[in-house]
């Protein structure tokens, strides 16, 4: 990807948030549920309700409301959180790096274990090992993050509890932490304990997150694997000598990762909508988990502003993903 | 009397994803030091079934059914192992046919020319790059430092092909197989890779199994040939005894029709039907297989 391409892309992805915001926008203003509605007292008279719609800005005309809160999201302030009477900025970013730790722990656990399984498979082509190998992954596709979720929850929690089964880190800890990326500053601190605790909280989300990556990175990786094995220049680097495991993974991968590294973009992207019901069944109190309560809430701003975010994630992971294609690739294209 | 560098003897093979169709029907001939080989016949005759034996890479779905190749005198077919990639890649190499897909589209020239070096000389990289200079030298490439630098998309068909027969030829083989090695390439860039395998052929004293459809190819290179028909030796002899005194009518035939190695694959098809019918005949098969 040359520099004006990046431009070019970034330009686009202005206008995909741009797209995304008036749709939220406008989506949310049919959806009924009226957010004045969850937080006044029953005490509260029609004149209390219609100051507090006036205070919100609730008692404007739509095109209206859109403008104002447009201009505001241009200056960087995406309002108050009516549930919570906080910055909806600062509210996300105390729980952004909550979820994004947890995104990228599923994500490397993904592609690793899904790398080292069809390189496995790879080598043990033509074994008996392969198409059991195959048989499992099968069912391992099937089943979606929230069902493993749940299965862990049975397996790893009540009946072999061995993981804690909610949160993200233990209460009675007193860690007190400067940022809200624990994971990274309790390793950079070499605070063991706290780190420790950390990745045995994330332990079943990240699992229930990234397992159905894994299989899907396992089935691709190992099509394009297979297929690159049987290139010629796999065959000269044999007969030369090389050794099966370099074979693959110096000769094959680095021309069958593209069709996976694109996949895995796109699955990740899936996956950052799976922290919000992950998220919840593990009480990790990460964006995901402050999403459903914010749409239980009627909060709009707060709804607003996570959309956002998690669309300007979207964005990003893709040009991202374009970015590593290109230079994984030396013919500059990525090639099936 | 000294013993041939390659006895093929009375090999025999089936494909067992074709329901066992024999692929191979007896198949005897032998190789001398430094000698060009050819093996000559229409697609699906055994050409490179042969070659990949010699290689010691049969795909699973083939089996060999009776016969012995012996290389040196030893059992290449009951060599164990690790006997088997001792001998492969150093006494024995290969050029592919396509220069496109025989060159990692993901590593520079200068690693993939240098791997056999390493892996079977044990070569350090100081030792691999001069010895790399050399071979591309040999070869006649230009530039030889930005040559080993670049990647393959950077290099065209020919540079690419030379640049096969260099690392063919880096560890001074016994015997080279080539398995239509100018079939991909332009007519202009065929004369001139010929000429570069004849030289480098001559130069290390290496033996070469040179397989094609072609017999004016045959005729430029070759010291030897053997013609097969459906797995089946139809003629074996020097190249000019067999190009000028035929002895069998689809050599002949083949002769007549004149395939020329500017179009390799419009050759055989004006061989007379009657001749078909008389080679399945002789060798005993119902239907003509394609
Ligand atoms: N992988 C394989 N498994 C089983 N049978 C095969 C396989 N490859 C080739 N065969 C069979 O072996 C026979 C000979 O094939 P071979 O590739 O040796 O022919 P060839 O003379 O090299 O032909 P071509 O000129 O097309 O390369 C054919 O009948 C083919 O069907
Ligand atoms: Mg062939």
């Amino acid at each position: 990807m040359t520099a004006s391409d990046l431009l070019n892309r970034l330009f686009m992805a202005v206008l995909t948030l741009l797209g995304v915001a008036v749709i939220v926008f406008c989506l949310l203003r049919i959806v009924p549920g009226d957010p004045i509605a969850m937080m006044i007292s029953p005490s509260a008279t029609p004149a209390d309700i219609a100051a507090l719609r006036a205070h919100y800005g609730l008692d404007l005309g739509l095109p209206q409301q859109f403008g104002i809160w447009f201009m505001d999201v241009l200056k960087g302030n995406f309002g108050t959180s009516i549930s919570q009477r906080r910055d909806v900025m600062e509210l996300i970013g105390e729980r952004l790096p909550a979820t994004l730790e947890l995104a990228f722990a599923a994500l490397v656990f993904g592609v690793v274990a899904g790398g080292v399984i069809a390189t496995l498979g790879t080598l043990a082509r033509r074994t008996a090992l392969d198409p059991a190998l195959d048989f499992i992954n099968g069912l391992f596709l099937a089943v979606p993050d929230f069902v493993w979720a749940l299965a862990l929850v049975l397996l790893l929690g009540v009946f072999w509890p061995v993981f804690p089964l909610s949160g993200r880190i233990d209460p009675t800890l007193s860690t007190y932490f400067h940022t809200d990326f624990y994971l990274i500053e309790s390793l950079v601190t070499l605070n063991f304990s706290a780190f420790g605790d950390l990745i045995a909280h994330m332990v079943m989300p990240m699992l229930a997150l990234g397992l159905p990556l894994a299989a899907i990175v396992v089935r691709t990786l190992k099509e394009a694997l297979a297929e690159a094995m049987v290139q010629d220049y796999v065959l000269l680097a044999r007969l030369k000598g090389m050794s099966p495991l370099r074979l693959v993974l110096q000769e094959a991968l680095r021309n069958a990762v593209g069709p996976t590294l694109t996949l895995t973009g796109v699955q990740f992207t899936f996956m950052i909508g799976g922290t919000v019901i992950v998220e919840r069944i593990f009480s990790y109190p990460g964006l995901g988990n402050m999403a459903i309560d914010a749409v239980i809430n009627r909060d709009l701003p707060l709804i607003q502003g996570i959309v956002l975010t998690f669309g300007a994630i979207f964005i990003l992971v893709n040009i991202l993903v374009d970015l590593i294609a290109g230079w994984l690739n030396p013919r500059g294209a990525v090639h099936g | 009397m000294t013993q041939p560098l390659v006895a093929i003897e009375g090999l025999s093979a089936i494909s067992t994803r074709d329901g066992g169709a024999p692929v191979l029907r007896d198949v005897s001939l032998t190789l001398e030091k430094g000698e060009v080989r050819g093996l000559v016949g229409e697609s699906g005759a055994g050409k490179s079934t042969i070659a990949k034996a010699l290689l010691g890479i049969l795909p699973s779905t083939v089996k060999v059914t009776g016969g012995f190749i012996r290389f040196e005198g030893r059992d290449l077919l009951a060599m164990p192992r690790r006997e088997l990639s001792d001998i492969m890649g150093r006494d024995i190499t290969l050029i592919p046919q396509d220069p496109q897909t025989a060159l990692n589209p993901a590593r520079r020239i200068e690693a993939q020319l240098t791997d056999g070096l390493r892996l079977k000389l044990g070569m350090s990289k100081a030792q691999a790059h001069e010895r790399a200079l050399q071979l591309l030298d040999e070869v006649q490439i230009r530039n030889p430092e930005r040559v080993l630098n670049a990647y393959p998309h950077e290099l065209s068909g020919g540079m690419r092909q030379r640049i096969l027969i260099a690392s063919a030829f880096a560890l001074n083989p016994k015997l080279v197989v080539a398995d239509e090695p100018t079939t991909a390439l332009d007519v202009t860039v065929q004369k001139e890779i010929l000429r570069l395998i004849r030289r480098m052929q001559e130069a290390h004293g290496t033996a070469v199994i040179f397989v094609t459809h072609d017999l004016g190819v045959v005729a430029k290179i070759c010291d030897r040939v053997t013609l097969l028909y459906a797995g089946k030796v139809i003629e074996d002899g020097a190249t000019a005894d067999m190009l000028t005194a035929p002895k069998h009518i689809y050599t002949s035939a083949l002769i007549a029709a004149g395939p020329r190695y500017d179009r390799p694959n419009a050759g055989l098809e004006p061989v007379p039907e009657a001749v078909f019918r008389q080679l399945r005949a002789e060798i005993g098969i119902a239907e003509r297989r394609v």
